[in-house]
């Protein structure tokens, strides 16, 4: 009787027997633990569960979780992941002298020819803000930036999140502008205080408004779930687009400003009989093989700045270069006016009597828009 | 290996699950990474169901959620609901040979995917690639090799 209760073991022993009811037996016994039956137990445990998700999804009270949940984290994360930053680094202390000159000199190369375009584009802001016809020259866009190290890549292995190391110790805010050298990296989502979780450009979930450089054509950018391509999905058939166009971004969206590489179009693909064409694209930022990305704020006084539109209201915008007023409406036609001064009395009688007037006379709209058209028919 | 209770010994086993959930892999490794921590909540469910069973579950899950998933409580929800069948029919599934528990695994472990699966389309974070599904195919096949592992962690005294 190996499950008897035994007389001479101590009390835990006795307890451990208990808890592992007849492993190998198969001996049956009802289970009566604490706290009522399994059925009972699960019930309450999914009740909570389903109770997380909502106050999730619905609400935003568990952003306060989240945070904690992010900070108490990353310390287990680095730590599994630091055996193969420490590998990391014990290959790069190793790199030997020639490869680390041939990085130099490739380094050097690539600096001189960016001093040469930002001479280029300085003449060319200036340039173009004189085309624009501005006093003074547009401030740049980007403020200020914070190189960031990604220490572990793919949080879940079908989703393209990578995790670095700012916080918002370091001022990270939700829904940041990630960049590396040569391209859009992705936005930051969740933010704890030293880490950050960035939603890469070619993650399923990731749409990124872009424009067509050459065409001007704007379009989303869809991740397509692995870190070469992203997907225009929404392109008509007989949209202008070749292979080899650049994407850039087109400053809607509200994360990054208008005119950051994203990315070449690799294939097009326009079925006759289908409404869409298929475009896919491989991003310019090295998304599978960067060790380092770059956070990047904006000058929100800056004409070119991404309007976050939080709130509902639009909070950035130099306030001299605000909109005019709406110019007032040319003198329309005297049917025109007969009509909106019906239209006008008509209003105190209560929105049924509006609609049953709108319903009964669909042709007195068109005039109100569009006063240089004659009305087919004229009102009474 | 014998702790005084099977909490040490789930403690323990729950910790490597985790570091092995967590630790970077390359990407093609990556994907047909099995659930390991699924893997020891379903064990424990078996083996030790006074133990651990539904709250082992449930509290893995939270865990895994502080790490991934869209919504907090999407894992804690699936594991409680793993640990919630592995409990109800552990001593139909104890009494079977290691490899015919692999095939009962296989199931088990697609209704947890399922699960998952059906959150993360409710909560508007669809992942409908099929490769999703990997990780229950490898699941499975690591069980008894898993099952194997986790016995020797904790073994009840005579």
């Amino acid at each position: 009787m190996r499950w008897a209760p035994a007389t001479s073991g101590s009390s835990s022993d006795r307890s451990a027997e208990r808890l592992v009811a007849g492993f190998s037996t198969g001996a049956g016994r009802p289970l009566q633990g604490r706290g009522g039956s399994p059925g009972f137990r699960f019930f309450l445990y999914a009740v909570v569960s389903i109770g997380f998700m909502i106050l999730d999804q619905r609400f935003d009270w568990l952003e306060r979780a989240h945070y904690i949940l992010q900070a108490a984290s990353y310390p287990v994360e680095l730590a599994v992941g630091s055996p193969v930053e420490a590998w990391h680094w014990v290959q790069a202390s190793f790199a030997t002298r020639d490869s680390l000159e041939a990085e130099n000199e490739r380094l050097r190369t690539r600096l001189r020819g960016l001093e040469l375009r930002s001479m280029r584009y300085d003449a060319l802001a200036q340039q173009n803000a004189a085309l624009i016809g501005l006093r003074n020259s547009l401030p740049p866009v980007a403020d200020r930036w914070l190189p960031a190290d990604i220490v572990n890549v793919q949080l879940n292995s079908l989703r393209q999140r990578v995790l670095i190391d700012r916080g918002s110790v370091n001022a990270v805010a939700a829904g940041q502008a990630v960049l590396d050298d040569d391209g859009v990296v992705g936005q930051t989502m969740h933010v704890g205080p030293w880490s950050a979780e960035v939603i890469l450009i070619t993650d399923p979930e990731h749409e990124l408004p872009v424009e067509i450089e050459r065409t001007g054509l704007r379009t989303i950018a869809v991740g397509a779930g692995d870190s070469t391509s992203l997907g225009l999905p929404y392109l008509p058939a007989n949209a202008d687009v070749h292979v080899g166009d650049v994407l850039v971004t087109s400053g809607l969206g509200g994360v990054f400003p208008p005119g950051y590489p994203v990315a070449r179009v690799t294939e097009v693909h326009k079925d006759t009989v289908q409404p869409l064409a298929h475009v896919r694209a491989a991003p310019f930022a090295h998304l599978d093989t960067d060790a380092e990305v770059m956070l990047i704020w904006f000058r929100h006084d800056s004409p070119a700045a991404p309007l976050k539109e939080r709130n509902g209201k639009l909070t950035t915008g130099d306030r001299s270069i605000q909109p005019l007023p709406v110019p007032p409406k040319p003198q329309a036609a005297a049917t025109t006016s007969v009509v909106t001064a019906k239209r006008t009395a008509t209003k105190p009688a209560g929105p049924k009597a509006n609609a049953a007037q709108k319903a009964a006379a669909p042709s007195t709209k068109p005039p109100v828009h569009a006063p240089s058209k004659q009305p087919e028919q004229p009102p009474t | 290996m014998s702790g005084s209770s099977p909490r040490i010994a789930m403690l323990k086993t729950v910790v490597g699950a985790l570091i092995l959930t967590l630790l970077p892999l390359p990407s093609w490794l990556e994907i047909i990474r099995p659930g390991f921590l699924a893997l020891t909540v379903l064990y424990w469910s078996i083996a030790a169901p006074r133990a651990g069973g539904i709250t082992l579950g449930w509290i893995c899950g939270l865990l895994l959620d502080a790490f991934e998933g869209p919504v907090l409580g999407e894992h804690a929800l699936a594991l409680a609901f793993l640990a919630y069948i592995g409990v109800r029919e552990h001593q139909r599934i104890r009494s079977k040979p290691i490899f015919q528990q692999a095939l009962i695994v296989l199931p088990l472990l697609a209704v947890y995917e399922g699960v998952l699966f059906a959150i993360d389309g409710w909560s508007g974070h669809a992942l409908t690639t099929p490769l999703r599904w990997l990780p229950t195919v490898t699941g499975a096949l690591v069980w008894p090799a898993a099952a194997a592992i986790l016995a020797r962690s904790y073994r009840p005294q005579t």
